[in-house]
């Protein structure tokens, strides 16, 4: 089996090949050595995943990275059922990515640049859901940050998408500091950190606690929590989502591949393959389901105003992500993963087809410049239809089956499941609210842009439109590999996946499983409806309404404040410090008036000091009768 | 391994006997000058290579060893060898040195000679620090390498070279001369120089303390640890690029090196006293030098502030006191000259152009001079700290070592790297990114010979970042033995003692 190292290593050749020749010998040929590994990486990550369903798994390494003491790791694959799924996922939709990118990039000074960023891209994705340890998911994991810093700044002539890259990679240092720790954390307690040992040995410490920095804590709690914060900031949950919606300055296929499809949902796949560390902490769950239910909801509310086509995607998706932690976090992990795996297809067909819309538009992405452009471009508009369909939950679409999953695990959870389910059901509503908002105000009604943009709207070409089509096959059937019992279907992905994410047993009633999905989807009809009503029937409603509720439409159009939250309680104080206390005056007054001062100190000593041989009879005499006196009063003290 | 020549001798000699020998040459000659020490560095690399093939790395015992006696009647020796401890910044030097020489090659247009001479001068005297196994032998080489320093900031530096010079020759000296003192101390105590005898005595517990702290001056101005840390930005900013690169790639070397070789194995009782007040120091070096970074308007000054930031790290690692701290310590100190130097040759080749360290007279070089971004990026990723390169290697381990050690130490070292990311990033962008400065566009592309000088560092960055074995490989032995000698290399009547000592 050892086919599958080719995998991450021939995205990574493409990624040398683009380097080093890409601007002088390829140029406009980039995209053929990259497009072809990335072939090559799902043709045998399906070889793969039908190995794995004949029962073939694999853990093995294949060198040793670091040794020092009783510390060592190496770089290993495992090939389990999850890894599969994921390398079908990644691999899937980063060739059509790769595809839709040789029309979208274009005649893009920096095509080669581009192409070997997408490489790189997917070689540390890949080697972040292969690994079998946690060094080497810190890795990928740090990788495909970098990527991601790269191609968010990649138009980095632009001051905004230059900021976008450094604030992705900072606010994701943030969440990685704990994540790192939780690994430094993973080593102390098990004394290594392959994933399978860890596993099998974390049961015993279940009710073991730690006393850090004078609290005590349970000891798998806290190492869940920091794990976590890797993921929170990787997957853009609240409070750490911030970078997400900046890095839409990033080129479209970026967006849909990366900040969508794969890199963000990074997350969620730590979250499922740590999932027998995260099960031994009921604290931790909850931490996590709630984190992600409160997440989806606020992104969702924030999506329902804005008019930047790209970021009311941007917001969608940290909203499903949020789906899929509330699933990990009541322990249905098949169920987050199921989510995964079907978001991955009609997310980033969302982003691809705004993509489209973009090409079509001279780049434009407010939605407000747009209107009515079903007319010119059908196939982008067929198949955002659907993709928007499929993320509201229409059922039958695979956004349907995973959406239900989730909320019916929750429900069936109880607790703190059931206040999920709840932030996830009014969610459901939102969603369907702001994707149909999306797609009325873009593709129907008039054009409401400019006359020059009139006159060059057109379809996207067929390298283009092709890979919208296979996208739009997934966000169709995708799903059908899940179909619950209660409809008839096996569950067969759950069942699948049950060897590694386990398997939970629903303590609901059919009844209660009807109900759910029943609600599911009455609200996301009422989320279609109300938005046909608002933008189709009576566009004034929405104005008026935004009047109506001033505060709250500025609250969610300025996105809670968050942002400037930040930049007042930590860039700015952090600068200030930098240059008032610091500089001014630690470094600037203290340590260096010090430095400074010795010397001149010297000096003044050395004035006074000469001053007693000036010769001056009196001084001399002084100083001898002062001498005289001090003699005279030791020997006096010392003697009585 | 018998290799047909004194190995160590001859890398210390060559340099300095061939420095000398440029005297030789007239004036006018200049190009024979650059070639000579050219060659020069290079054959002392190419001599030192059976160093990295032919050094066992199953043993803790000095190597390539030379011992004649120099002055019989004071004890005192001509005693080199190196372990796993020095070897490699013996191998560092001899590199850095070939780089220096390259780099320099149409920057320094005066007293062209005076200044190759300088430069290989420090290059012998360097590589006899790192040798030395006698103690006077060592103070020699030790005040050798801080002439020919203080000229080469003093006369080729920038406009404030001399308070830059001065500052420094001050600062080292008040430490210095406090070692000497220290080593007269132990010298009268224990009627020996030899540094391998002095490591394996026990000196009572008070002696050790007092000498611990007189080493300590002299280290950690070296180093430089916070708060004696200010000569550094002076000097590296004023220093031509050659100078600023030999003394962040192995000059600030030389302090942690002697915390390594001397105040843990001659004073293993008084480093453990003192380790919360070393953690305390480092940590506050990491993430002060980091902040400092922040408020940093000249290129040069924020790369040598963050070298501050740094080497709180190797100092962190180093008195974690355990394997992968001290490891993870000595593997950063090679990351850091590797890194830093770089990106001071990256700092000197756009300075050459522009004759410029202000940040804000760049951005938009990306488009002008792309494969500049592509190794400067390289090396900003490596400093950052980012898996696959050097930097992770070394400031993971020594964050696993000094959380073991003390889990708040590890804890707030871990926010060095939050802050690392931000100031080279934003340094990053303000270089490269955004609209083309229109002060720059006309900025010459980069040549072939600062390429192939960037890319030798950059193989090294990735080599160490993929496959570090081959470089930590050279140090278990003698860390293991080191860390041995500190926690249980002592007589039963000391154990009693750090008890008392334990609460200090």
């Amino acid at each position: 089996m050892q086919y599958y190292l080719l995998i991450p290593f021939l995205p990574l050749g493409a990624f040398f090949v683009n380097l080093l020749l890409g601007r002088r010998v390829v140029r406009g040929q980039a995209h053929w050595p990259s497009t072809l590994a990335v072939l090559g990486s799902l043709a045998v990550s399906v070889m793969v995943l039908l190995d794995v369903l004949e029962g073939r798994t694999l853990n093995e390494d294949l060198y040793r990275w670091i040794l020092s003491g009783d510390f060592q790791v190496s770089v290993g694959f495992l090939i389990d059922q999850l890894t599969a799924v994921m390398l079908i996922v990644v691999t899937s939709v980063s060739f059509l990515v790769h595809v839709y990118s040789i029309g979208y990039m274009h005649g893009d000074p920096g095509y080669y640049r581009f192409y070997a960023y997408l490489s790189l891209f997917t070689f540390s994705m890949l080697m972040l859901v292969m690994a079998n340890n946690f060094l080497q998911l810190y890795f990928g994991w740090e990788a495909v940050g970098l990527c991601s810093y790269l191609l968010i700044g990649f138009w980095y002539q632009k001051r905004s998408a230059s900021d976008a890259g450094k604030k992705a990679f900072i606010v994701n240092r943030f969440g990685d500091f704990g994540f790192g720790l939780g690994v430094i954390m993973v080593f102390l307690t098990f004394g290594t950190l392959y994933y399978l040992p860890v596993f099998d040995n974390a049961g015993d410490l279940a009710a073991r606690s730690i006393n850090i920095l004078g609290l005590e804590v349970n000891l798998i709690t806290l190492i869940a929590l920091l794990l976590f914060c890797g993921a929170v900031g990787k997957s853009a949950q609240i409070p750490l989502h911030v970078w997400l919606p900046d890095a839409m300055e990033g080129p479209t296929p970026v967006s849909a591949l990366i900040h969508a499809a794969t890199m963000v949902t990074a997350g969620v796949f730590m979250v499922a393959r740590l999932n027998p560390l995260f099960s031994l902490s009921p604290a931790a769950m909850d931490v996590v389901a709630l984190v992600g239910g409160v997440t989806a909801l606020f992104a969702a509310t924030i999506a329902l105003v804005q008019n930047d086509i790209k970021r009311v995607i941007a917001y969608s998706t940290i909203s499903q992500l949020g789906y899929m932690f509330m699933a990990c976090g009541v322990g249905a992990f098949a169920a987050g993963i199921f989510h995964l795996y079907t978001h991955a297809y009609f997310k980033a067909l969302l982003f691809l087809c705004a993509g489209s819309v973009m090409h079509a538009m001279g780049g434009e992405v407010d939605m407000q410049r747009m209107g009515g452009l079903r007319r010119y471009m059908p196939v982008t508009y067929v198949t955002m239809l659907i993709a928007s369909l499929s993320i509201s939950g229409l059922p039958g679409l695979a956004g349907f089956f995973s959406k239900d999953e989730i909320l019916f695990r929750a429900y069936s959870a109880g607790g703190v499941g059931v206040v999920v389910w709840v932030l996830g059901t009014v969610s459901a509503l939102l969603t369907a609210f702001y994707s149909f908002r999306l797609v009325f105000l873009t593709f129907h009604g008039g054009f409401r842009g400019t006359e020059e943009q009139r006159h060059h709207l057109h379809e996207s070409p067929k390298v283009m439109t092709v890979p919208l089509m296979l996208l739009c096959a997934g966000a169709i059937a995708a799903g059908w590999v899940g179909i619950p019992p209660l409809l008839g279907g096996g569950g067969q992905f759950s069942e699948f996946l049950a060897p590694v994410l386990g398997h939970p047993e629903a303590e609901a009633s059919h009844a209660e499983e009807w109900m759910t999905m029943g609600l599911s989807v009455l609200v996301a009809a009422g989320g279609v409806l109300l938005a046909l009503l608002f933008y189709l029937r009576n566009p004034e409603i929405p104005v008026r309404l935004a009047e109506r509720f001033r505060p709250l439409y500025s609250l969610l159009w300025n996105k809670y404040y968050v942002d400037e939250l930040y930049d007042a309680v930590v860039v700015r104080p952090t600068i200030f410090v930098a240059r008032n206390v610091i500089v001014g005056f630690t470094d600037g007054a203290l340590i260096e008036g010090v430095v400074n001062g010795l010397p001149g100190l010297v000096g003044w000593l050395g004035a006074r000091v000469r001053r007693i041989q000036d010769g001056l009879l009196q001084h001399y005499g002084a100083v001898m009768a002062l001498g005289l006196f001090l003699i005279f009063a030791i020997a006096l003290i010392t003697l009585s | 391994m018998d290799i047909g020549y004194p190995l160590l001798s001859t890398v210390i000699f060559l340099p300095i006997l061939g420095g000398l020998s440029l005297l030789l040459i007239g004036k006018g000659q200049e190009g024979l000058v650059k070639w000579a020490s050219l060659l020069i560095s290079l054959t002392t690399f190419v001599l030192a290579l059976p160093l990295f093939t032919g050094f066992d790395r199953t043993t803790h015992r000095m190597q390539f060893v030379e011992r004649k006696p120099w002055i019989p009647d004071w004890g005192i020796e001509y005693y080199i060898g190196v372990d796993g401890i020095s070897v490699l910044f013996v191998l560092l030097s001899v590199l850095i040195t070939i780089l220096c020489v390259l780099i320099s090659w149409d920057s320094i247009k005066t007293k062209v000679k005076e200044f190759y001479i300088s430069v290989l001068l420090i290059e012998g005297a360097m590589i006899g620090v790192f040798c030395s196994l006698d103690f006077f032998l060592f103070y020699v080489f030790w005040e050798a390498m801080l002439i020919p320093m203080y000229l080469i900031i003093g006369v080729w530096g920038g406009p404030r070279r001399l308070y830059a010079a001065i500052k420094f020759f001050l600062y080292t000296l008040v430490g210095s001369v406090l070692m000497l003192v220290g080593i007269i101390v132990l010298y009268l105590k224990t009627g020996t120089f030899n540094i391998l005898e002095l490591s394996a005595m026990s000196l009572p517990v008070s002696l050790q303390l007092w000498l611990f702290w007189a080493f300590f001056a002299a280290f950690a101005v070296k180093v430089p640890m916070f708060p004696v840390h200010t000569w550094l930005p002076d000097a590296h900013t004023e220093a031509p690029t050659a100078g600023s690169v030999i003394l962040a790639a192995i000059l600030i070397k030389m302090g942690a090196y002697g915390f390594l070789r001397f105040s843990l194995p001659l004073f293993p009782e008084a480093a453990l006293a003192m380790t919360p007040v070393m953690l305390g120091l480092s940590v506050v070096a990491i993430i002060y030098g980091g902040l400092v970074c922040f408020a940093q308007t000249d290129l040069k000054r924020l790369i040598a502030y963050s070298s501050v930031s740094h080497m709180g790290f190797v100092t962190l690692g180093i008195f974690a006191l355990n394997a992968q701290g001290v490891e993870g310590g000595i593997l950063q100190m090679i990351n850091h000259g590797i890194v830093t130097g770089a990106l001071f040759l990256c700092v000197g080749i756009v300075y050459e152009r522009t004759h410029s360290r202000e940040i804000a007279d760049y951005g938009g070089l990306a488009t002008v001079m792309p494969v500049y971004a592509g190794f400067f990026m390289l090396f900003t990723l490596a400093s950052i700290g980012l898996p696959g390169l050097n930097g992770f290697i070394g400031e993971f381990l020594i964050i696993l070592g000094g959380f073991k050690a003390k889990k708040l130490a590890g804890v707030l070292a871990a926010t060095g790297v939050i802050i690392g990311a931000g100031y080279m990033l934003w340094l990053y962008q303000r270089l490269f990114f955004n609209e083309l400065n229109e002060k720059i566009v006309r900025i010459e592309p980069m040549q072939l010979k600062e390429a192939l000088t960037l890319l030798c560092l950059a193989v090294l960055v990735l080599w160490i970042g993929v496959y570090p074995e081959t470089f930590l490989g050279f140090m278990h032995e003698s860390v293991g033995h080191l860390l041995k000698r500190v926690h249980y290399g002592l007589p039963d009547s000391m154990m009693a003692v750090r008890s008392v000592i334990g609460g200090y």
